[in-house]
């Protein structure tokens, strides 16, 4: 499950490793600055972005492309270094951002509000609720299981909030005004980085930015807690604290993320794994590999989206639930022959 | 960095139940103590108080400091603690697992360790052996391996007081003589060796002292010999044991 000491989990390896997919993350961010009804070279696409070309590439670039693109990469980063930060504080390869029920509770704020007419899809007032939303979750998580709970009663909380989110979301859902609304609603849910301005960008990034500084800073305790909580604590790790700093910083970010884009599942979950193995499974070098993973994966999801062709437009919330499910059972699968192993042996 | 460890009156309370109470200990630097006693008699409890894992009343000093005054960190640096079961959730190298010994010294990242933290776990690999597989991941190693790498990132950590909690468990016998003998010569050097274990015979043999906890109170503590006596044994414990020297060290085997 390792490699040796040259191995691609070595420092220069994993320096190369790292910088392979930043460049990637590059490279599909300008792709995605070109990819659309209209098709732009890469050199219409730079001397746009530098404000030169002509007038209807540089609106088209600048406008309508590069806010999408930048909130993909936002976004996709976050999803996976919140995955990656969940797994290191649960010490599961299977955790995911979604666990202790912000992503829902955002996305019923924003719901909320479209439902009660009191916003359109894509207006202002509609990531400010589910940002509120999700802020909302974490003060009823830590009401209903203690500042110091262990981490078996904060899963439990995390499963009725996400449970109630749900059922109101689906409420919100029920009472909409109109058919139109709850179609609104139903569309918004899928997740889609379309038609998003640079106010979105705006509005969501200084959470992304501080959600994700929250739970990098947390790095050296995730790798202590290798050991178990009790090792960690008597390594001077707060764990309690750190649950409520991981659990502050999935909110922000992730809560963030759901209030300009709907529902995007499964990329915070299969992130953290396919970079694992280049970090010989340190969770704490395993953060910002996790987060450039998930960049590339949304950018290249939502250029996906605009290449397939199909008279509807797929959301590309869709399409990472798509391809997120099949990888997730593969995970249960390799899990349960890795433990058929250990029986057998 | 060695000092005496005193303790006094210490209580702990876990779910509103009395686990320890007044239990008063001076324990010397640079000896091995074992802690005995039946199941649920409050030892494991008595290591995380002097840990700082659990609420306790009373008073746990080490030389003129009152650890409670310490910040966690700085008293990571002075108690190491190994827990029971030697956890290990991520397939990390043994090298880095070694490492987190010196996390409370801010070395938080294996790859960039100062001088002093990568002399401190080089010495602890080669004094418990465990050279041969630092590249390896933890969880592809053996009961006995594995038992020897946490014992490693224990003793990197460099601090004046080591508590174990049953370090020989699941382990073999040859395993369990070479952990009770380097955690002995841990002590030889000025370190003060607290262990917890089952194995009265490993406590006679290997412990410059033994301290008999009974139902949360302290009901012996001394020499093997003294505090290990047949009604000590009869009375804690309720059995019978043959008692005997063997080269100069007492014997002790559970018998009826």
């Amino acid at each position: 499950m390792s490699g040796g000491p040259g191995g691609p989990g070595g420092t220069a390896g994993r320096r190369i490793a790292v910088a392979a997919l930043a460049a990637l993350a590059i490279l599909l961010f300008l792709v995605s600055l070109g990819i659309g009804p209209v098709r732009l070279s890469p050199a219409a696409v730079a001397a746009a972005l530098i404000g030169r070309g002509e007038e209807t590439a540089l609106v088209i670039v600048r406008e309508i492309r590069l806010p999408r693109a930048l909130l993909a990469v936002a976004i996709g980063g976050i999803l996976g270094l919140c995955g990656a930060a969940m797994q290191g504080l649960l010490r599961n390869p299977l955790a995911a951002p979604s666990l202790f029920g912000a992503p829902q509770a955002a996305a019923f704020g924003a719901v909320a509000t479209l439902s009660l007419g009191l916003a359109d899809a894509l207006s202002f007032a509609l990531p400010v609720a589910g940002i509120a939303g999700a802020f909302l979750s974490v003060f009823l998580l830590i009401a209903v299981a203690g500042r110091n709970a262990g981490l078996t009663l904060l899963i439990l909380a995390g499963l009725a909030i996400s449970s109630l989110a749900g059922a109101a979301t689906a409420l919100a859902m029920n009472l909409a005004p109109n058919p139109f609304a709850a179609l609104e609603i139903a569309f918004w849910l899928l997740g889609s980085l379309e038609d998003r301005s640079m106010r979105h960008v705006l509005m969501a990034l200084p959470f992304i930015l501080a959600g994700g500084a929250i739970l990098f800073a947390s790095r050296g305790a995730f790798r202590a807690l290798t050991l178990g909580e009790e090792a960690a604590q008597s390594l001077g790790v707060n764990v309690a604290r750190l649950r409520l700093l991981v659990i502050a910083g999935v909110a922000l970010g992730v809560g963030a993320s759901v209030a300009v884009a709907g529902t995007i599942g499964f990329i915070g979950l299969v992130a953290p794994h396919l970079v694992r193995p280049l970090v010989r499974y340190d969770p704490a070098r395993l953060l910002v590999p996790a987060a450039l993973a998930g960049s590339c994966l949304l950018t290249a999801a939502d250029i996906a989206v605009r290449v397939i062709p199909s008279t509807t437009d797929i959301k590309v919330g869709v399409l990472t639930s798509l391809i997120g499910v099949p990888f997730f059972l593969y995970l249960i699968l390799r899990e349960r022959r890795r433990l058929g192993a250990g029986l057998a042996a | 960095m060695t000092a005496d460890l005193r303790i006094r009156d210490l209580s702990v309370r876990l779910g509103g139940r009395p686990v320890l109470s007044g239990v008063s200990l001076e324990l010397r630097s640079g000896s091995f103590v074992a802690v005995v006693g039946p199941n649920g008699a409050g030892k494991t409890s008595l290591l995380r108080a002097i840990a700082g894992l659990v609420p306790h009343a009373g008073l746990i000093a080490l030389g003129a400091e009152n650890l409670d005054r310490l910040s966690a960190r700085a008293r990571a640096r002075r108690i190491a603690y190994l827990p029971q079961g030697h956890e290990m959730h991520w397939p990390l190298p043994a090298r880095d697992v070694v490492a987190l010994g010196r996390f409370p010294h801010g070395a938080a990242d294996p790859d960039r360790l100062g001088e002093a933290d990568r002399e401190a776990v080089a010495e602890a690999m080669r004094v418990t052996d465990t050279e041969a597989f630092a590249d390896r991941a933890v969880t592809e190693l053996s009961g006995g391996e594995r038992a020897r790498v946490a014992l490693a990132r224990v003793f990197a950590a460099g601090a004046p007081v080591i508590l174990a909690d049953e370090p020989t468990a699941a382990l073999d016998p040859r395993h369990q003589i070479d952990v009770m003998s380097a955690l002995r010569a841990r002590a030889r050097c000025g370190t003060l060796v607290i262990a917890v274990t089952h194995d009265l015979g490993l406590a006679a043999r290997h412990a410059d002292a033994v301290a008999v906890l009974e139902a949360g109170r302290l009901a012996a503590v001394g020499p093997p010999a003294e505090a290990l006596a047949p009604d000590c044994l009869r009375r804690v414990f309720g059995i019978e044991a043959f008692i005997g020297t063997h080269q100069g060290a007492p014997v002790l085997v559970p018998w009826s």
